[in-house]
């Protein structure tokens, strides 16, 4: 494989992160639980969406690599592609993935790479993310019973996703492992702030079958890329 | 600094005098977003663009209004190219931009300070979470004042407002909710 090989693979995984979660984010315009809520969620998707557009454009086409790909050629975490279920377990998913780009973005700001820019001006964005993510953790969990109960639910849920982030991915310039501790130390000191649990179970197992990373997707999936993709497909080169 | 020909210097100046789409009381120049314009050819110029957010919608509506002011200057061929690196930072937006968002009833980005932590004297505040006197990035920040009446005395509604780069506040001397354009 030559470098552009390796940066390529790279791109795709960390845009691909960016694509899908920005879509589900998208997924609660018009369902968000107050107005706030729904433009919170909405500019935290347009950020996602900016850096997707410019890491595919490193891959490739970014309309044909988001619109005519299938599904086991995405190479997004099976964390993002979670379904949103309620606003707790959107928060969750959040807190979980916000605060492993922050510092996965923070150190590509650092390197030479050819991550380093988007990495520089992305960082600072999704500081404001995991500040959003935190800030919600812990009022529903120090909320009601009923927020309490709802979001640590979502935190047990979620919680066997969140291995795989820290897994090798080709040509990224440094290895997800070496942000483990740092993620560890962070959720687990906002979920204790917050009166929840830190969840016990494992993080990765045999169920996640080398996971999105290889391009195995969760069932959710799937419908999702169908909505996303259905207008580009069903009328090609359209535009308004 | 690179030097600039005279004709780069006044083809900056005409880019540089374009309205932000979003914030119509802004130039570019003030904004701190025009990087650098280059003659390539005769009558073919390329601008250098950076982004204050990377999802920024604006960008776009900038390229163009750049192309048509550099045409509408008899430039036949103009390329608006967009730059990442360096990342764009708040601390870019000038002095007059800043005066001009506080009329236009955005209270500005606060400037950071580069140095040691400056002590500042905090208004009351009645946000449930403590009021931040650092931005996330950790540095130094001064209290954020009401564009209305100049009150300190501000409570945060949501960290995200009518876009990604404002947050939403409102006064708690005038009761007037205002956008904040968030320190980046």
């Amino acid at each position: 494989m030559t470098t552009t090989t390796h940066t390529r693979t790279a791109a795709l995984a960390l845009g691909d992160d960016a694509l899908v979660l920005s879509h589900r984010l998208g997924e609660w315009m018009g369902h968000a639980p107050v107005l706030e809520e729904e433009v919170a969620l909405g500019n935290i998707a347009l950020d996602l969406l900016g850096q997707a557009r410019i890491l595919l454009s490193m891959a490739g086409d970014e309309d044909e690599l988001a619109y005519l790909r299938e599904e086991r050629a995405f190479r997004n975490l099976q964390l993002v592609e979670q379904p949103n279920g309620d606003f707790a377990h959107t928060i969750v998913r959040q807190l979980y993935f916000s605060t492993y780009q922050h510092l996965l973005y923070g150190r590509l700001a650092a390197t030479e790479g050819p991550f380093a820019g988007l990495a520089a001006k992305a960082v600072k964005e999704v500081a404001y993310h995991r500040d959003h993510a935190e800030q919600w953790t812990l009022r529903l969990g120090d909320g009601t019973e009923e927020s309490h109960g709802r979001t640590q639910v979502a935190c047990t849920a979620l919680w066997r996703f969140t291995g795989e982030m820290f897994r090798p991915v080709d040509g990224l310039g440094l290895d997800p492992a070496e942000l483990e501790p740092a993620w560890l130390e962070s959720v687990r000191g906002v979920l204790k702030r917050a009166g929840l649990a830190v969840p016990e179970g494992p993080r990765t197992g045999a169920w996640s079958a080398g996971a999105g990373r290889e391009g195995l997707h969760t069932e959710s999936f799937g419908r999702m890329l169908a909505e996303m993709q259905h207008l580009h497909r069903s009328h090609p080169g359209a535009s308004w | 600094m690179v030097t600039l020909t005279p004709l780069e210097a006044e083809l900056l100046e005409i880019a540089g005098s374009v309205l932000d789409p979003e914030l119509p009381v802004v130039t570019l120049r003030e904004l701190g977003v025009l990087r650098a314009v280059h003659v390539r050819a005769a009558d073919a110029v390329e601008v250098e663009l950076t982004p204050t957010y990377t999802g920024c919608p604006a960008v776009e509506a900038m390229s163009l209004d750049i192309e048509r002011a550099l045409h509408a200057h008899g430039v036949r061929e103009v390329t608006v190219r967009t730059v990442l690196s360096p990342a764009w930072s708040t601390d870019d937006i000038s002095a007059e931009g800043r005066r001009k968002l506080r009329e236009f009833g955005i209270a500005p980005p606060r400037v950071r300070a580069a140095s040691e932590p400056v002590g500042v004297t905090l208004g009351p505040t009645r946000t449930l979470a403590p009021e931040p006197t650092a931005d996330p990035g950790g540095a130094a920040l001064e209290p954020i004042r009401c564009p209305h009446c100049g009150s300190t005395d501000t409570e945060l509604l949501s960290r995200f407002s009518s876009t990604a780069c404002k947050a939403l506040r409102r006064c708690l001397d005038c009761r007037e909710p205002f956008d904040h354009f968030k320190e980046l």
